[in-house]
């Protein structure tokens, strides 16, 4: 739903930004559904994250972290609160997303709410706690030195969803546990209506343990709604977690969402981020080393069209030496769509012999299509090896020409070197049928 | 072989063509009959690989003058692919890598787009998976390669031996081979000359072009042209290709610029 910008609680586009921008951030902060008493916990964390939203406004592109990223049109949509309850969805509706692997290990939301019908977590193998928050947090006295606690809370959208959520995922792996199926907590929305949700996850890998994880938003109709995902990851020492989030939201959506990600001595994790985008959708992507010798891959891939706005911006930030980090972004830009990415890579005096490589490379499809790319290395420490690259281009005729020569029509053979670029970035998925179905939905979108 | 009698598969006259505004080829002759395998050879810069390209129909070579005829039809009125269909195949001196899409997807793409352009029927993926069974052979090539994506990760060699690979499976008119036997090892370029001359018979033509004499030590050529500044210069049999590795190219330049005064 659209409202005309005459309405005096949104921003109007010559009036005074800042006053509206923060008032529309206290409007949203208001839609949020209250809490039960009996979680406690929620209740502090809920409430310190409160006091800092009610400081806070919606960035304008004068902030530096939104300058490529408007969120004008986010403004010009007034939401609704979510509604209490989530809709009764029968399985088969859902069922295209389950993943085979993660038949006995999947927690399924609904609009926000937590849907234990659909979700499958009877069947577990032993060492690894699959449940919600709220079930989580009566459980485990630990609870309260993880959730809520990783760097970077107090930005704007992080924090909205601090105040906000009232329960969550909790995927919690126990010391020395090797967890083979993966474990997929879906995001389903249903939203027909402006509505607004604050999904959160907390994933715990204890000291040695080895976790595959699958995050994923989809959408079961084309409406307007806003999505402000939080998804906390921690990795003890010598912790392994491969996490592949996945991202496909309707093209009327709004989704800001935050991965935080902290890893311990000699941990290792690695992020496959696929999006395929919103209306606007952003990805804040922050690694936070707190040990020697982190190993961190973070393997992006965005696919927009039409008039989407889709943004990436990654941190990894090093604190101790012997790190590494290889991180490769891809987007695939057509018709008026905007891509952005900026990647951040914080190297200080004490995180001698990092090794950190970044490559962010984007394909532009149609003429007004358009990319901001921004390497942004940050480095004090001076025994390192830091590389970055980025590149911009449209499809190599001398590639279209080489298929054309083999008999394949030219739109097929563009179709199929796009294809080609974004597989690249799939291929490191570890789930079998995810990475099936989604070569299937590239070559469909270029079909 | 050579044969009189046999017909013309491709006839070039007074071709001329540019690459972004500068003229590469100026005024090329070349005529090739049913049977016939041609070398083309000319130091670096000469045009042998533009015309190549122009043979194949590259969209960024733009062709300003001539003619080409291909089986009496013109080829110039025939865009890449349409020529890829009606029988001309390039094989590439550094042919694409394409991840996600295996080797045995790309034949199968390839080779039916072939055959709905004959008007026949799509050869299923069983049918299919035996034809390219047999044609390994020809280059000697491990089924493995078959599931593995288009030369990705592919040796130089194995890039090449998979270009004759899908020559035999597109089963070419007019085989242009560009350049095929560079970066090969002596083990490699047996291979390949093996499966070429396998693939050559009375029906068809190969036009190689090289910048090196080795390759026909394996493939005889019928006729040896020499390019350069975008034309054939001078035009013998397999012994021109054992003089040109003896002396050079300079001595042709000289005999031309004789000659044109």
């Amino acid at each position: 739903m659209t409202i005309p910008s005459t309405v005096s609680d949104v921003a109007p586009i010559n009036g005074k930004l800042k006053v509206d921008r923060a008032a529309y951030l206290q409007q949203l902060l208001s839609l949020r559904p209250a809490l039960d008493e009996a979680v406690g916990l929620l209740n502090v964390i809920r409430d310190r994250a409160t006091a800092r939203v009610q400081e806070l406004a919606i960035p304008s592109t004068r902030d530096e972290e939104w300058r490529f990223t408007d969120l004008s049109d986010l403004l010009q949509v007034r939401f609704q609160a979510s509604s209490e309850q989530a809709p009764t969805l029968s399985f088969d509706k859902i069922q295209p997303f389950i993943l085979p692997e993660a038949i006995n290990s999947r927690l399924v939301f609904v609009d926000g709410h937590y849907d234990p019908a659909l979700s499958g977590v009877d069947d577990l193998p032993d060492g690894v706690m699959v449940t919600s928050l709220a079930a989580g947090a009566e459980l485990l006295k630990d609870l309260p030195s993880y959730l809520a606690q990783q760097q970077g809370a107090e930005e704007t959208f992080t924090a909205l969803n601090t105040a906000s959520f009232t329960d969550g995922a909790l995927v919690w792996v126990e010391k020395n546990q090797t967890i083979v199926p993966p474990i997929q907590i879906l995001y389903v929305s249903t939203a027909t209506q402006p509505t607004i949700d604050h999904p959160r996850a907390l994933v715990v890998a204890e000291s040695g343990s080895k976790l595959t994880l699958i995050e994923e938003y989809v959408t079961l109709y084309d409406g307007t709604y806003f999505t402000n995902p939080v998804t906390e990851i921690w990795l003890d020492t010598n912790a392994e977690v491969h996490h592949t989030r996945i991202q496909h939201d309707s093209d009327a959506a709004f989704h800001i969402g935050k991965t935080a990600v902290s890893q311990a001595r000699d941990s290792r994790y690695t992020c496959n981020a696929v999006s395929f985008g919103a209306r606007l959708s952003r990805h804040n992507l922050e690694v936070y080393h707190t040990g020697e010798q982190t190993e961190t891959t973070l393997n992006g891939l965005t696919i927009i069209s039409g008039e989407q706005v889709a943004d990436t911006h990654s941190t990894i930030a090093y604190t101790h030496p012997h790190g590494s980090s290889n991180q490769i972004h891809k987007c695939i830009v057509d018709d008026r769509a905007h891509a952005i990415f900026n990647g951040k890579v914080f190297v200080p005096k004490a995180a001698q012999l990092t090794d950190a490589k970044q490559l962010s490379s984007n394909l532009l499809l149609s003429p007004k299509a358009r990319i901001d790319t921004k390497p942004q290395l940050e480095i004090t420490a001076d025994n390192v090896k830091c590389t970055h690259g980025a590149t911009v281009s449209q499809l190599d005729s001398d590639e279209v020409f080489y298929l054309q020569s083999r008999g394949i029509d030219e739109d097929s053979a563009r179709k199929l070197l796009t294809y080609a670029f974004a597989y690249e970035v799939i291929r490191e998925i570890p789930v079998a049928s995810l990475r099936e179905k989604l070569a299937a939905i590239v070559r469909e979108q270029q079909a | 072989m050579i044969n009189e009698n046999s017909e013309v598969i491709l006839s070039v006259r007074n071709l001329t063509a540019d690459v972004d505004g500068i003229q590469i080829l100026k005024g090329l002759n070349l005529e090739v009959k049913a049977g016939e395998i041609h070398a083309i050879m000319g130091p670096n810069g000469s045009g042998k690989s533009t015309f190549s390209k122009v043979l194949a129909g590259h969209p960024d070579y733009t062709v300003t003058g001539g003619e080409i005829s291909f089986e009496g039809k013109n080829l110039l009125e025939l865009g890449a692919e349409e020529r890829a269909r009606s029988g001309i195949f390039l094989a590439f001196q550094y042919p694409i890598e394409i991840p996600g899409v295996s080797n045995l997807d790309f034949l199968r793409v390839a080779y039916n787009s072939k055959r709905k352009h004959q008007g026949l029927e799509e050869l299923d993926a069983f049918d299919f998976d035996d034809l390219v069974k047999q044609k390994l052979d020809i280059v000697k090539m491990n089924p493995a390669f078959l599931g593995r994506s288009l030369n990705e990760g592919f040796s130089g060699g194995e890039k090449k031996r998979n270009e004759i690979l899908q020559m035999a499976m597109l089963e070419p008119k007019l085989g242009i081979l560009d350049e095929t036997d560079s970066g090969l090892d002596i083990d490699a370029l047996k291979i390949v000359s093996n499966g070429v001359n396998q693939l050559a018979n009375a029906e068809n033509a190969i036009v190689l072009i090289t910048h090196y004499q080795r390759l026909l030590d394996y493939i005889t050529p019928d006729y040896v042209h020499v390019m350069e500044g975008g034309r054939i210069l001078t035009t013998g049999g397999k012994e021109l290709a054992l003089e040109l590795e003896a002396r050079g190219y300079d001595w042709v330049r000289e005999e031309e610029a004789v000659a044109a005064k």
